[in-house]
């Protein structure tokens, strides 16, 4: 990627050199690193396998068959697992206060929340990434999809903001640690509780719900409306169909609150108001 | 005030105020108030280019606060700090390139890679050209004698040999202001000289300056050409070592342990005996370093009886720091 852009690599070398040292630093505890890698697909197949079998059982959830499940889990899921390898370990800021660590941050010349986003890459996340992948291409093979140009931009839309909604939600969640060193129970509802909900059709959700995940948590455009809009089905009131479109707006959206929460939670460390 | 002089003091301080707000457990809703302790109170200091000063002051005095100030970590609640002439909290990025820190209880390397490793990722974080790295790496590490170590994971190393790579790794980018915080604490006294000797080296090469925090007098007497005191966040003292033990009058204690018991020994002007351990073995007297040298009363002492061994227990900083405190008030 380096040599036609030289500039560019010139700035990223010390986020490669960061990222490049927790790879070489994770593949030299083997044993650890299998283990931590089939966990990881064990978690993925088991959530997976709970949808399923909610499904199989009904029949058809808030209007989507088994088939079309597949595709709104694959979607979400592959979503949550690249925001998650971006920006999972942010919800450790109470920790890296504790121990001193974001102190060390600010003794460097990038800014905090990049330095803390490339601080602690896991591989052990692609392992989820790959289950995700997995049952997505499953559900693109089992599910009748026109593949025109709509289709590819509505998938491309879902993965790349879709990720860039989880990783933004992490940053929210650590935001607001910076003011309850203990609320990570509270953060991770919107967190993990948002990708367990981005999961589930959102048909089934109740009027609030629907406004909830869909406008102020936007985690429906992960997998839900995507999916809706792949297979050309009809939406539930409350999330019109165009509602697709809008996926980078609710990226756009998440990111912003992201940013605020993240520089007001800053300032309250440092104690400078906010 | 944006633009740094090339020529600005390596720190200046003006009225430099921090308060905590300090919650206190509820009871019953909005029953009490947030307290405020004053951590830092109206400090006001300049240390030129080039100058070693040792900021002491007992446990919770303010030292840590005023550290976190001066390199961005902290905002001020009042005052003013400029850090090699630039705002270490608006200009926190372009600070980091020109000092280096060393918490001493915290780390900056990486603990599962060789201690290689973390010197090569902090080049590239401070974005130094790979000639310049390799050179001052290698000078570096000949210098603390962490050529045996390099190849050892962080986690393996000994406390003294993790302290020189802290150092190293603080020292890397060739920074104007070196800023150590209880650097040899808990180290052995061979592993402390050698922290000195490289220090003063560094400083005489470099003309780094040096803002250092320690309990240990050693460190200031070898290190420190001027001192800070701070006690209850306040200034209270400013000066040469000598001046300081002279302004609180602070004893030194020769301890002697003899050959044969002695329930007493002669008294000598200027000396107090404050007492004596194991039925006259070990005897402590306590001098005026000013009139009196710890060789000329062990010569004194040695007339009358036979001394085995003997330690020299220098003053404790948070005694002088408290004489002090006493004297002023």
């Amino acid at each position: 990627m380096a040599d036609s852009v030289p500039a560019a690599a010139g700035r990223l070398a010390p986020y490669v050199a960061v990222v490049r040292a927790r790879i070489r630093a994770q593949r030299s505890y083997r044993t650890s690193f299998r283990i931590d890698l089939l966990g990881s697909a064990a978690i993925g197949v088991i959530e997976f396998g709970e949808v399923w079998i909610v499904v199989h059982s009904v029949g058809t959830l808030g209007g989507l068959n088994v088939r079309a499940i597949l595709l709104l889990f694959g979607l979400s899921n592959l979503a949550f697992a690249s925001g998650n390898l971006i920006a999972g370990h942010l919800d450790q800021i109470p920790t890296y206060i504790r121990a001193g660590t974001l102190d060390t941050f600010y003794l460097r010349p990038q800014p905090l929340l990049a330095q803390l986003l490339i601080s602690d890459f896991q591989l052990r996340r692609l392992a989820r990434m790959t289950a995700a992948t997995t049952v997505l291409v499953v559900g693109f093979g089992l599910n009748d999809i026109v593949w025109d140009v709509r289709t590819v931009a509505v998938i491309t839309m879902a993965v790349t903001f879709g990720t860039a909604i989880f990783a933004g939600l992490f940053v929210c969640a650590a935001g607001l640690q910076f003011y309850l060193i203990n609320g990570a129970e509270l953060t991770n509802a919107f967190t993990y509780g948002g990708a367990y909900a981005a999961g589930q059709p959102a048909s089934v959700f109740t009027r609030p719900l629907t406004l909830f995940f869909g406008y102020l948590v936007p985690v429906v455009f992960t997998g839900y409306l995507p999916t809706v809009a792949i297979l050309r089905l009809d939406s539930p009131p409350g999330l019109p169909s165009w509602l697709v479109w809008c996926t980078p707006l609710a990226a756009l959206w998440v990111w912003a609150v992201a940013l605020l929460l993240w520089r007001l939670g800053v300032r309250h460390y440092q104690g400078g108001g906010g | 005030m944006s633009e740094p002089e090339p020529d600005a003091p390596a720190i200046d301080i003006a009225g430099l105020t921090r308060t905590f707000g300090v919650r206190r457990p509820l009871r019953r809703r909005g029953a009490e108030p947030a307290r405020q302790v004053v951590a830092v109170d109206d400090l006001t200091f300049r240390v030129e280019r080039g100058e070693s000063v040792g900021y002491i002051g007992a446990n919770g005095a303010g030292k840590s606060t005023t550290i976190k100030m001066i390199t961005g970590i902290l905002v001020p609640t009042s005052g003013i700090v400029r850090t090699v002439g630039l705002d270490p909290v608006r200009q926190r990025r372009r600070l980091a390139y020109r000092i280096g820190v060393v918490f001493g209880q915290r780390t900056q390397l990486w603990w599962d890679l060789p201690l290689r490793e973390s010197f090569e990722i902090l080049a590239a974080i401070h974005r130094l050209d790979p000639a310049v790295a390799t050179r001052r790496t290698s000078e570096l590490v000949e210098r603390l004698e962490m050529a045996s170590t390099l190849h050892t994971p962080v986690r393996q190393l000994s406390l003294g040999q993790r302290m020189r790579a802290e150092i190293a790794a603080a020292l890397l980018h060739s920074p104007e202001l070196l800023i150590l915080d209880e650097p040899t604490i808990g180290l052995d006294v061979l592993s402390k000289l050698r922290l000195r000797e490289f220090l003063i080296a560094e400083r005489a090469e470099h003309g780094t300056t040096l803002l250092l925090t320690t309990h240990d007098m050693g460190d200031i007497e070898r290190l420190c050409d001027r001192i800070l005191m701070v006690d209850h966040g306040a200034l209270v003292y400013d000066g040469s070592l000598p001046g300081l033990v002279r302004t609180v009058g602070a004893r030194r204690v020769l301890v002697v342990d003899l050959a044969t018991p002695a329930g007493t020994l002669p008294t000598f002007p200027g000396v107090e005996h404050l007492g004596s351990q194991g039925g006259g073995i070990r005897h402590r007297l306590a001098f005026d370093a000013e009139t009196t040298t710890a060789a000329a009363l062990l010569t004194a002492v040695a007339e009358h009886v036979t001394v085995l061994d003997l330690a020299i227990e220098e003053p404790a900083i948070e005694d002088v720091v408290r004489r002090i405190y006493q004297a002023g008030g």
